[in-house]
């Protein structure tokens, strides 16, 4: 079972976000993958005002409408627009089909303004996927380092937190993780480099790590390859590759009656 | 069965890695079909005695079966008597070709010395592999910052050189679909799919880039090696496209070397 937490429908062929969803479906058969997580819209929007990010959440909704079965969907959110965002979590999360939260560059999560959204996700139930990267040609000015998150983390101590990218430079990300229990770590886009996955098993647990693509932009193949070439137990694969995202996603899919 | 053109050995300056033991790197690539590794040495990558390393190189592939794996030493263009380095890797190791890493050792491809060594490689029918990274700039120790080659200069130079024959390694990250095709076209130069990235990538890359110049590079042990195999899974392709890729190419560019 493969679940893969972290696409995008930027990157795929398509004119519509149901085209595009098509043919990411088209990859996830022939590679094996049995249910995706699609977060942000046809373009990325690095700040988006809060009709963009509607915008990117509808067409994340359109791309899911006929997929119910094998995709969940995160919402988009830009913390410079708390009440906003506030509002478009209840949209999508609350009263629609959503199960987690996308924050990626607009804000560094440290932004006091992140907070009122990590409670009330985690008051849903919802998981909060936060970009991380610690790059050393320097980061984006909203860009939060894993350290950063690692703050925001200690503040909320009940949120599901996913280290998103697990901060890029993942011998750092998974360093600054691993005081912290409740967040987990994506595997998603960043070179296949051997080692990742031993290295976080080894200091985090098979249970925190998240098999994670970051498709389009990356192939399906580098990134699968990261757990399925690593050299851990079968059980810690199984769990990297779906069912630690099935028991992170399982509370929130209940209450909106989803059956696995 | 595959042949890997994008290999290397011992161990990386920043990190161990889990296949940077030999013989267990031939154990593996074995055990997943690969029937010949074109290998290179990290050690090339910031040692000054590229003679000693190119010695090691060819011993340690000595070692090993018969033919699986085929040295490519390291040559330094800008070092005092680097002719002599690519004479041994000829002559005495015979080796099929040689690895440059341009951006370690400090100089364009747009250097005079660079065209000098085109020259000589082709009279020597040595094949060039020119690694156009080696690591991600974003995730490199910061005492070790190299950026990636740039390739331009070498459309250029491939048409002026078109009796060598040209592998750039690490090089799909870096480069447009635009400068790829120009570079195919320009003389004959061919690509490995190691940094290939974006879902189906073997399709897309041959919208610009014909068949015969694709080949399989898995830039192990620093990737993990499935990255590369997955992707002919990916791409919905023909079988003989994949079996040129897998193996028949880089069998084309042997027979050409005469070796």
């Amino acid at each position: 079972m493969i679940w893969d937490l972290h696409c995008h429908l930027s990157g795929v062929e398509g004119r519509t976000p149901h085209e595009q969803m098509a043919r990411l479906m088209e990859y996830a058969d022939r590679m094996e993958i049995e249910r995706l997580v699609v977060f942000m819209g046809q373009q990325f929007l690095t700040d988006p005002t809060p009709d963009q990010f509607r915008q990117q959440n509808d067409e994340v909704l359109e791309a899911l409408s006929h997929w119910h079965h094998r995709a969940f969907g995160f919402v988009y959110l830009n913390p410079k627009y708390e009440e906003e965002s506030l509002a478009e979590l209840e949209r999508c999360v609350k009263d629609g089909p959503m199960v987690g939260v996308k924050l990626w560059v607009a804000v560094r999560c440290t932004d006091p303004r992140v907070d009122a959204i990590v409670r009330r996700a985690t008051d849903l139930q919802a998981v909060v996927f936060q970009h991380t990267w610690q790059k050393t040609t320097g980061n984006l000015a909203g860009e939060s380092t894993p350290e950063e998150l690692a703050e925001l983390a200690a503040k909320h101590p009940d949120a599901k937190l996913i280290c998103g990218h697990t901060g890029g430079n993942w011998e750092i990300g998974i360093r600054a993780m691993r005081a912290l229990p409740h967040v987990t770590v994506d595997l998603g886009g960043s070179d296949p480099t051997a080692g990742f996955v031993e290295m976080a098993v080894r200091e985090l647990g098979a249970e925190r790590v998240l098999y994670g693509s970051d498709i389009g932009g990356r192939s399906v193949s580098s990134q699968l390859a990261k757990v399925l070439g690593a050299q851990i137990t079968p059980q810690a694969r199984r769990l990297i590759l779906g069912e630690n995202l099935k028991r992170l996603l399982l509370p929130i899919l209940k209450s909106k009656g989803v059956r696995l | 069965m595959t042949i890997d053109v994008n290999v290397s050995l011992f161990r990386f300056p920043s990190r161990r890695l889990p296949y940077d033991d030999t013989s267990a790197m031939v154990a593996f690539l074995k055990s997943q079909g690969v029937t010949q590794a074109w290998v290179g040495s990290y050690e090339g990558l910031l040692h000054h005695d590229l003679a000693g390393v190119n010695q090691r190189l060819a011993a340690e592939c000595a070692a090993q079966p018969a033919g699986f794996l085929l040295p490519f030493g390291t040559i330094n263009p800008l070092l005092p008597d680097w002719e002599e380095d690519l004479r041994r890797c000829a002559g005495e190791w015979k080796m099929p070709g040689v690895r440059l890493s341009p951006n370690y050792h400090g100089y364009g491809l747009d250097v005079p010395q660079f065209d000098r060594l085109l020259t000589v490689a082709g009279e020597r029918k040595l094949i060039v592999q020119i690694a156009v990274r080696q690591e991600d700039p974003r995730t490199q120790h910061r005492l070790l910052s190299v950026p990636d080659v740039d390739v331009q200069p070498l459309t250029k130079l491939a048409a002026r050189h078109p009796a060598t024959r040209i592998i750039l390694l690490n090089a799909l990250m870096s480069t447009s679909a635009e400068t790829q095709a120009a570079l195919v076209q320009a003389g004959q130069v061919s690509l490995e799919i190691a940094t290939l990235e974006g879902v189906g990538g073997i399709t897309r890359l041959l919208k610009s880039v014909p068949a015969n110049r694709v080949l399989f590079g898995s830039h192990a042990p620093f990737f993990i090696w499935q990255s590369a195999d997955l992707k002919l899974k990916e791409s919905e392709l023909p079988q003989p496209v994949v079996d040129q890729i897998r193996r028949e190419n880089a069998s084309q560019l042997l027979i050409h070397n005469g070796s």
